[in-house]
């Protein structure tokens, strides 16, 4: 924690001395500031709370500043098994989220429907949102949530904000588009679909 | 008297057949119209005040398959009764109690969101589990376990945004 030391993108040096000095500030400040959205959805949400309160004391990795508004989070802890009728609410808290923001997948529900291979639960909440850090577990406990904020922090600190800030500001922003594009994971979803419109409960398979 | 005798004496349907039952509660099947008439009866003489549960059990592949039920509880006299029907079509319907109890009315979206069944006269019959613009109906018997098309509701959402 605390080394300004600048992360090596690959592009450093033609974004230059200055702008690799920049990185590693913003990157530094991000990662030890991340505001988590806890969005508690069932079991999950208790090993949340049980991780933000003074036991496990996330405060230590700068993560404490839980805000029940998403407009002043960037990072989404997804607590808990995200059904069809809560997905539009879930995307439409990521999508009122300021960019940048991270998205950790708490439990095996929210990582990948987990045993609720069911008709009303999404099977996973990468269909919905793109997501940086999974997490296993039933419910995982709080130090392995902990150990995904640490890997989260590793992720930032490989990010570039100024080479990202110059591509945003070279693309014509247009009006109610969001500017992060999801690559949803079509394979996934076509084997799914496809499964069940031709009636292949897929038992010869 | 229990609760099948306080109905016959109250006038009971020219339908109804009874029907046995593993609790001792009174169990009755009457013909789909007569359905809201029984239960007037049960709640404004035979003392039924609350509605404990509006189901429906699908009997496919019957003729009529589904099958709808109600359990009316009553505090005065401490028993239940279950009132039963069967209704059957692609768009099977049945009038609505809502105007007996009013707290049926989720009891009923729940039925409408599970089983399709249409309660005519509730104000407000719309999904209560499943999102707004499932096509299906999930506890009818041919309906895959494991869900239909489980994202083309997600690709709508993303359409309407952009
Ligand atoms: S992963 Fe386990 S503990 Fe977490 S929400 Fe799912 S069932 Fe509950």
């Amino acid at each position: 924690m605390g080394s300004l030391v600048p992360a090596d993108t690959g592009s450093s040096q033609e974004a230059g001395f200055f702008a690799s000095r920049l990185d590693a500030l913003v990157n530094w400040g991000r990662k030890n500031s991340l505001w988590p959205m806890p969005l508690g959805l069932s079991c999950c949400g208790i090993e949340l709370m049980a991780m933000i309160g003074p036991k496990f004391d996330i405060a230590r990795f700068g993560a404490e500043a839980a805000r029940f508004s998403p407009r002043q989070c960037d990072l989404l802890i997804v607590a808990g098994t995200l059904t069809w009728k809560m997905a539009e609410a879930t995307r439409t808290i990521y999508d009122q989220m300021p960019d940048p923001k991270w998205v950790i997948a708490m439990g095996v529900c929210s990582s990948s429907g987990g045993m609720y291979d069911s008709y009303s639960v999404v099977q996973g909440v990468d269909m919905i949102l793109p997501v940086d850090v999974y997490v296993p577990g039933c419910p995982p406990r709080p130090d392995a949530v902990i150990d995904a904020l640490i890997k989260l922090q590793r992720k930032i600190e490989r990010e570039s904000p100024t080479r990202r800030l110059a591509e945003m500001s070279s693309k014509p922003l247009e009006a109610g588009t969001n500017t992060f594009n999801m690559a949803p994971n079509d394979a996934i979803k076509t084997h799914r679909i496809g499964t069940f419109l031709e009636g292949d409960e897929g038992d010869d398979a | 008297m229990n609760g099948l005798e306080r109905l016959q004496a109250a006038g009971a349907p020219a339908s109804l057949i009874e029907q046995p039952s593993r609790d001792n509660a009174a169990c009755v099947r009457v013909a789909a119209a007569d359905v809201y008439g029984t239960l007037q009866t049960l709640r404004d003489a035979c003392g039924f005040g609350t509605v404990t549960f509006i189901t429906a059990i699908d009997r496919s592949p019957a003729e009529d398959r589904f099958e709808i039920a109600w359990q009316l509880r009553s505090v005065e006299h401490v028993d239940r009764i279950r009132v039963t029907t069967r209704v059957g079509g692609d768009a099977p319907s049945v009038r609505s109690a809502t105007d007996l109890w009013p707290g049926s009315a989720y009891m009923e979206r729940e039925c409408y969101d599970m089983f399709g069944i249409h309660f005519e006269g509730h104000v407000g019959l719309k999904r209560l589990l499943m999102p707004e613009g499932y096509d299906h109906f999930p506890l009818r018997k041919e309906f895959p376990h494991q869900g239909i098309e489980p994202d083309r509701l997600y690709r709508e959402w993303e359409r309407t945004r952009s």
